[in-house]
């Protein structure tokens, strides 16, 4: 039996009221997501769940005021979005990475109105911080999938932000680098206190990283059902409550645990 | 080596050896032609190709960037592109005159629309990622302007500019052979009408090719620099 969250008291950091999104198509118009409504609170993880397609990213991105919706409003601090901020950082795959700067480049990117010496601290701090000392000035044809998603990762942190959007940021890497990135964004999380909204379509990765696990239906996606994570970090991935919790949104989402 | 020799074997006088034509060279080197022709070609190219290039790039960036626009100008480029830099020749003899100017002219019109779609198209493929990374730090379309879409663009634009540099490298040895009296093109064309100097006119030949050859290496050079050189995957250095 997995708990269904009961909304935190005081006010949320992230509120979103009553929001659709329809696409206008050639001939049909697709709606992809149906009256969404969800708190996030200050300093929160939440992850977002679903099948690959059902519209989580499209949700990532009207929150982060790339895309207005069709219906409803994204609202921050009681502000309504309209559109990117640098207090709110969206992390790409590995594609956000600029391809044409090296890695500090990259880093340093938002850091333009810093004085030049306070700009190269930060981005010494940062490069320290993702562990890329020593590649600074590589380019991101010379680094790995996990070394590049570690420097946009870094860019993101370096301006400070509030909140952290991550549209599955490690959806392209090989299992042992994801293990090593969910740990040290979750060091991060803990160190820097931030919000944040991770979208990812993995079960697993959803339980181990966020206090709070918002599951999505297929398209168009509404939420099913919000699972709260009470488990302490680290967490241990073979404790009978960590089963129990993957278990039941196994079972949520309509999935055998079998193969 | 296969040149001579062939012509040795075929004793027809329609081509001149490969020795007749190093005399040549030496020849116009000599009497002080050979500078004089090639830097009067190099110049009518470079005032018409940075005078495309001025004009063709930023066009066709604002083409892609205002999209409605460019959508009125496409059939427009489309028509005239495939008009010969060289049917505007007697046009531009008759805005220009006989001279500088008319060449400079059939160069510019030669190369001013590849460089525009060349421009054109590299905008349109700047991923949307790209534009919301930037978007997303806070900047202003200025910067954006910057410090995303012209970093972004540049290694597709390379390839636009080292292909309309050959263009106009062709183009000046036809514009030469009718609108000016100096240059490789002209060359070639007095060589043949005072006096059947076919080795001047091969001379003429392996100079162009020369230079092209050169022009053209001069280019690729540029795209070996460290901020374009993630636009050309696939190559032999990323290969490595």
């Amino acid at each position: 039996m997995i708990p269904s969250a009961q909304p935190l008291p005081g006010r949320a950091k992230l509120a979103i009221r009553d929001l659709s999104m329809t696409f206008r198509g050639e001939r049909d118009d697709v709606r992809v997501l149906e009256d969404i409504d969800l708190n996030v609170h200050e300093g929160e993880f939440v992850c977002v769940l679903g099948p690959s397609g059902c519209g989580k990213s499209t949700l990532l991105n009207i929150v982060a005021g790339f895309l207005p919706p069709t219906s409803g409003s994204v609202r921050i601090d009681g502000e309504e979005v309209h559109g990117p901020d640098s207090r709110r950082i969206f992390v790409f795959q590995e594609r956000g990475v600029f391809p044409w700067l090296t890695v500090e480049g990259n880093i340093g990117f938002g850091l333009g109105r810093l004085s030049r010496q306070d700009r190269d601290f930060r981005i010494a701090h940062y490069v320290q911080l993702v562990g890329l000392k020593g590649f600074e000035t590589a380019y991101p044809h010379e680094l790995s999938g996990g070394m590049k998603q570690r420097v946009e990762v870094a860019r993101a942190l370096a301006v400070d932000p509030d909140m952290l959007y991550l549209d599955e940021p490690f959806g392209a890497l090989d299992s042992i680098t994801r293990l090593v990135m969910r740990g040290e964004l979750l060091r991060i999380w803990q160190a820097e206190k931030k919000t944040i909204l991770f979208v990812t379509h993995d079960i697993e990765e959803s339980v181990q990283l966020a206090d709070r696990v918002v599951i999505l239906s297929a398209r168009p996606a509404r939420i099913r059902r919000i699972v709260e994570i009470d488990l302490p970090h680290p967490r241990d991935l073979s404790s009978r409550r960590y089963l129990e919790l993957r278990d039941g949104i196994f079972e949520e989402i309509g999935l055998a645990h079998r193969i | 080596m296969l040149w001579d020799l062939a012509i040795r074997v075929s004793h027809v006088p329609l081509l001149p050896g490969p020795v007749a034509v190093a005399r040549a060279i030496a020849e116009l080197a000599q009497k002080g032609f050979l500078l004089k022709h090639i830097v009067a070609s190099l110049f009518r190219v470079t005032w018409g190709y940075l005078l495309a290039v001025a004009v063709g790039i930023p066009l066709g960036i604002l083409l892609a960037w205002y999209r409605r626009g460019g959508l009125a100008f496409a059939p427009l480029v489309e028509i005239v592109r495939p008009i010969s830099a060289l049917a505007w020749i007697p046009l531009a003899i008759l805005w220009f005159g006989v001279g500088d100017l008319s060449a400079v002219f059939i160069i510019f019109i030669a190369s001013v629309l590849p460089l525009t779609v060349a421009a054109m198209s590299a905008v349109a493929n700047v991923s949307t990622t790209h534009w919301n990374a930037g978007r997303n730090f806070g900047l202003a379309p200025r910067e954006i302007a910057r410090r995303v879409l012209l970093p972004a663009i540049l290694p597709r634009l390379l390839v636009g500019l080292r292909l309309a540099l050959g263009i106009a490298w062709l183009v000046v040895v036809a514009a030469e052979m009718i609108a000016v009296n100096s240059g490789l093109g002209f060359l070639i064309i007095d060589a043949r009408n005072a006096g059947n100097r076919y080795d001047l006119v091969v001379a003429g030949m392996v100079l162009i090719g020369t230079i092209g050859v050169g022009l053209d290496a001069a280019m690729r050079r540029i795209e070996l620099l460290p901020g374009v050189r993630w636009g050309y995957a696939g190559s032999a250095e990323e290969a490595a």
